[in-house]
């Protein structure tokens, strides 16, 4: 589903380089990333989804190189392959839990909003327990909520990809485990890709593969660890 | 483009103080200059045409425009007093015709309108309702007039006291309401108008009171004479003047001494107006003619020339408000970087977000413009009413 090839990426002229030689994920593989700040993990996301271009190599998604593709073109991809959860949760103040799922469709003309996304909206919403506050503000939920949220935002235009930056950061255990079987079980039912980076090693042991991102500061070349294994401690 | 818009809308409704300000602000810069220039023009014509329907206007020396807002559009200020003589004097001299005024009490807000029954021909007032005054102590009403006093022919209204503590001050008199005007859109709709010696009555210049001669009063006389009673102040006068009292009403001392506050001159022809204009021209005269058209396009000109200055200090305003509002939005440009930053991660394009912004900026000058449209119309409907109260006040 991912292949990554020769990536180098570099902010500027700053000292930080994410380079990555080779890096495959599979189709419907839920993928945890770990490794110490500031490695690149979610700099690595953001290449994934067309948000930051590499200086070279080859970033493939499904059939589609992404590396190739104009900005216009990654913006289309990526609002209908890709769903993107952050641990700021990201939601837009000034509309409502409905309104902040829906934003995709009305922010891009590639997809197209009528009365059955709406209805997929409340389901999904009711799905993970807040349908009962569509028409509230960001500012009126919890953490947890305001997580949830942001999960139906990205699963509602059905990605076969989903990125997710550390989206139990902020969230208490019990969220923590809400949110994750929310993620892991649509991955399940829709043979979707997950990729999350995460600092939390008790949910690790969920995922079926680790990436430890220290191998990328060093010059080992093997990117894949066992579960548990290459935390940032 | 729908949802643009929608997310456009959905900001400016959240962060509604901040829009409402926003959108007042630039609404009043519309607004001003333009709602202005419509109240200076419209009253200019409503002014105008009134001065221009009243020939000539003969007052004592004075302020010209004080009385030519009392005596055309019934102002509060009462103007320098004439005398009565001075309407004789006109009529005598076979030049015009004299409408004599006497406008200086009131009745709640109306003015009330000493006259003769001249000045209801010369304005091509009719009545809607009920019968012209014939004696003392009648009054006819303007039809807003009786709108706001909520009179009609048979009821009875009373002028307003000059000095309510004042033992030797002017009393109220209660008036019969015989008829209500047809309404002619002048300030004539908002006059009560009486007889000129019914103005007087009010005054206390005339006056009825019970029969000294009669037993009854016997122990009001100070002392009788041959030719004279001299009475104390037990006497009954009476503050209205009925079918029964009528006949006790009288005057003391010289009519042609009385006062007028105006005027009325209708030449003949343009000849006879420029002779008696000519009478007024000797500077040891007491009174004072003048054509009131000239005095109101003096006034005009010196509101139009205070317009340019307001006009111009609104631009002055306008440009800092506009120069204060690219600020604030660049500001929140800033405020507003993460919000930018998600929508493109999720998928929204540049274009897309610069659109949303210039939405927002084309619903707030929308919104300004329809308010101030809004407002114009009203200034259009009510704002000659306005100044002119403001004017006359």
């Amino acid at each position: 589903m991912i292949e990554i090839k020769d990536l180098r990426f570099q902010y500027g002229e700053g000292d930080f380089c994410l380079d990555i030689p080779h890096l495959q994920v599979k189709e419907g593989e839920r993928v945890a990333i770990v490794g110490p700040s500031g490695s690149g993990k979610t700099t690595l996301l953001n290449l994934i989804a067309g948000i930051a271009r590499p200086q070279s190599g080859q970033i493939i998604t499904g059939a589609t190189d992404i590396s190739a593709l104009d900005d216009g073109a990654i913006r289309d991809f990526r609002i209908e392959t890709i769903g993107l959860i952050f641990q700021e949760f990201e939601l837009l103040e000034y509309l409502d839990v409905l309104d902040n799922v829906l934003l995709p469709y009305r922010i891009n003309s590639a997809l197209r909003l009528d009365a059955t996304v709406m209805q997929r909206a409340r389901e999904l919403l009711t799905s993970v327990g807040i349908g009962d506050k569509l028409d509230r503000h960001p500012d009126k939920l919890s953490q947890g909520e305001k997580q949830r949220a942001a999960v139906c935002r990205a699963l509602l235009v059905k990605p076969p990809l989903l990125l997710a930056d550390e989206p139990t950061g902020n969230l208490d255990v019990m969220n923590k485990d809400r949110v994750l079987d929310i993620l892991l079980d649509y991955a399940s039912d829709n043979n979707a890709t997950l990729v999350t980076v995460t600092h939390d090693r008790d949910l690790l042991d969920r995922f079926e593969r680790i990436v430890d991102f220290k191998q990328f500061l060093s010059d080992s070349r093997d990117g894949v660890a066992a579960p548990g294994q290459g935390l940032d401690e | 483009m729908s949802g643009i818009f929608y997310l456009a809308w959905r900001y400016l409704a959240f962060n509604r103080w901040k829009t409402s300000i926003l959108v007042g602000s630039i609404m009043l810069i519309i607004y001003l200059p333009v709602g202005l220039n419509v109240v200076v023009e419209q009253s200019g014509e409503h002014l105008t045409a009134r001065a221009e329907a009243t020939p000539l206007l003969v007052g004592a020396k004075g302020s010209p425009l004080e009385l030519v807002l009392n005596s055309l559009y019934f102002s509060l200020e009462t103007p320098e007093i004439m005398q009565y003589s001075e309407a004789a004097s006109i009529m005598d001299s076979g030049l015009a015709e004299a409408v004599p005024l006497y406008v200086r009490f009131r009745s709640r807000a109306q003015p009330i309108v000493g006259t003769s029954v001249e000045y209801f021909s010369f304005r091509e007032l009719r009545l809607a309702d009920g019968r012209m005054s014939a004696f003392l102590g009648e009054c006819v009403l303007g039809a807003a007039a009786a709108d706001a006093l909520d009179l009609a022919p048979g009821d009875s209204v009373v002028s307003s006291p000059e000095t309510a503590f004042n033992l030797a001050g002017i009393y109220p008199l209660k008036m019969k309401v015989t008829g209500v005007l047809e309404r002619n859109f002048t300030q004539d709709d908002h006059a009560i108008f009486v007889d000129i010696k019914t103005a007087w009555i009010i005054e206390g210049l005339g006056h009825g009171h019970q029969d000294l001669a009669q037993p009854e009063a016997a122990s009001a006389v100070l002392e009788r004479t041959e030719d004279n009673i001299v009475a104390n102040a037990s006497v009954v006068q009476f503050n209205e003047i009925t079918e029964s009292n009528i006949d006790t009403f009288h005057f003391h001392g010289d009519l042609a001494e009385y006062p007028l506050t105006a005027v009325i001159a209708l030449p003949r022809d343009q000849k006879s107006g420029v002779i008696l204009m000519g009478r007024y021209v000797d500077g040891s005269a007491a009174s004072q003619i003048l054509r009131p058209r000239d005095v109101v396009d003096e006034l005009l000109d010196t509101i139009l020339t205070i317009q340019q200055f307001i006009v111009a200090a609104v631009i002055i305003v306008a440009i800092a408000t506009i120069a204060t509002a690219a600020l604030v939005f660049l500001l929140s440009l800033r405020l507003r970087r993460s919000e930018i930053d998600t929508i493109g991660k999720i998928g929204g394009g540049r274009w897309h977000v610069a659109s949303m912004l210039l939405t927002e900026i084309v619903i707030v000058l929308i919104l300004s413009s329809a308010l101030a449209t809004g407002l114009t119309i009203l200034t259009w409907r009510y704002g000659s009413a306005i100044i002119e109260s403001f004017v006359l006040s």
